[in-house]
């Protein structure tokens, strides 16, 4: 049960890159979460409730795109998507997996703001 | 009113791969080899470690060990037995190490002086597996009572590790523990790694284990 410290952390990088939109909006966090990652995506947005409350991320929607798992099959020379964590070896000739390519991301890829034209105003002034 | 998409494209936990960066540079810049080390409750992690802290002294080696738990320095006083130097990283709730907290432990060791340098994780499969520490080898122990298939169960950690220990041998017969299916499950989820099979009880494969480590130590 990581996902409120790993939640926190993305609330407290997204408030810094915020700093160059004052008075913006949040709208919305895009993560890209893998397979492999450690990480239940349910338990991410329940937290993401708690995490911004009393924050300028206050009523932002957290959107989490899944990265499937990807090794290169050293074989074939080729990238295959393995189905399901059971198994790490290439689904079609059963090379052993030793180069995963996707799967273990944990990435904050980008967030969406509204700005207000007065404030953008304010700012070029 | 207009709308904005802001690039980031950045690791969540940025903050830690790049304390854990830094930290692996000191490691390898010192010379000394770093394991984490990670399983759940039970495991016989300590005691496992708490002889091979002693056999490596015995041998004229030099370790010290770093051992995290939510509270309490009971381990961090059975290790410290060894006579080798020890610290205990209380969490205070937090399921797992993160590099910030090895780094300000290190404060104050000269990590020139040592060989080698365990780092005991919080007993857990799950959490431990995001977060770097900057160690060079992550071992995932398991012991004989607790089911062949855990690394089945607990993918994510195990596919992350370089060496697998399976502790308590010395009771695997009266546990039914079954070996040929432990192995197979092992290999599924990280086709290729070592496995070590010991009983720190017995010292049954600790010759073994101390091999490694200390081949893997001179290759740094």
């Amino acid at each position: 049960m990581h996902e409120l410290s790993i939640v926190s952390s993305v609330v407290e990088t997204v408030m810094e890159s915020l700093e160059a939109y004052p008075g913006a909006r949040v709208v919305e966090v895009r993560l890209r979460v893998g397979a492999l990652a450690s990480v239940v995506v349910e338990s991410l947005e329940f937290c993401w409730g708690i995490a911004i409350e009393d924050t300028p991320l206050e009523g932002s929607r957290l959107v989490v795109t899944t990265v499937p798992l990807v090794m290169q099959c050293a074989r074939r020379d080729q990238d295959v998507e393995l189905e399901g964590l059971q198994s790490f070896r290439c689904p079609k000739c059963d090379e052993p997996c030793s180069d995963l390519r996707h799967g273990r991301e944990l990435d904050i890829e980008s967030f969406e703001i509204e700005e207000s034209e007065i404030e953008k105003a304010g700012v070029k002034a | 009113m207009t709308t904005r998409i802001v690039e980031l494209r950045q690791g969540i936990l940025k903050k830690n791969d790049e304390l854990a960066r830094e930290l692996r540079g000191r490691f390898e810049a010192a010379g000394v080899l770093v394991l984490n080390l990670v399983s759940s409750p039970g495991t016989g992690k300590t005691e496992f470690l708490q002889r091979t802290l002693k056999e490596l002294r015995a041998r004229g080696a030099r370790a010290a060990a770093l051992v995290g738990d939510l509270e309490t320095d009971n381990d961090a006083r059975r290790l410290a037995a060894s006579g080798a130097p020890v610290r205990q990283i209380n969490t205070h709730g937090i399921c797992h190490l993160e590099a910030e907290m090895v780094g300000k432990h290190l404060e104050g060791w000269e990590l020139g002086a040592l060989d080698y340098l365990y780092i005991e994780n919080v007993e857990n499969l799950v959490c431990p597996s995001s977060y770097d520490l900057g160690e060079r080898v992550r071992v995932a122990l398991l012991s004989v009572t607790e089911g062949e298939d855990k690394p089945l169960k607990y993918p994510t950690l195990f596919n992350s590790a370089d060496a697998a220990v399976i502790t308590k041998m010395d009771i695997a017969e009266a546990v039914g523990f079954d070996r040929a299916a432990a192995l197979k499950s092992l290999q599924a989820i990280r086709p290729g790694i070592r496995v070590f099979e010991t009983s720190a009880k017995t010292g049954a494969g600790m010759e073994e284990w101390l091999g490694w480590l200390e081949k893997s130590a001179s290759s740094l």
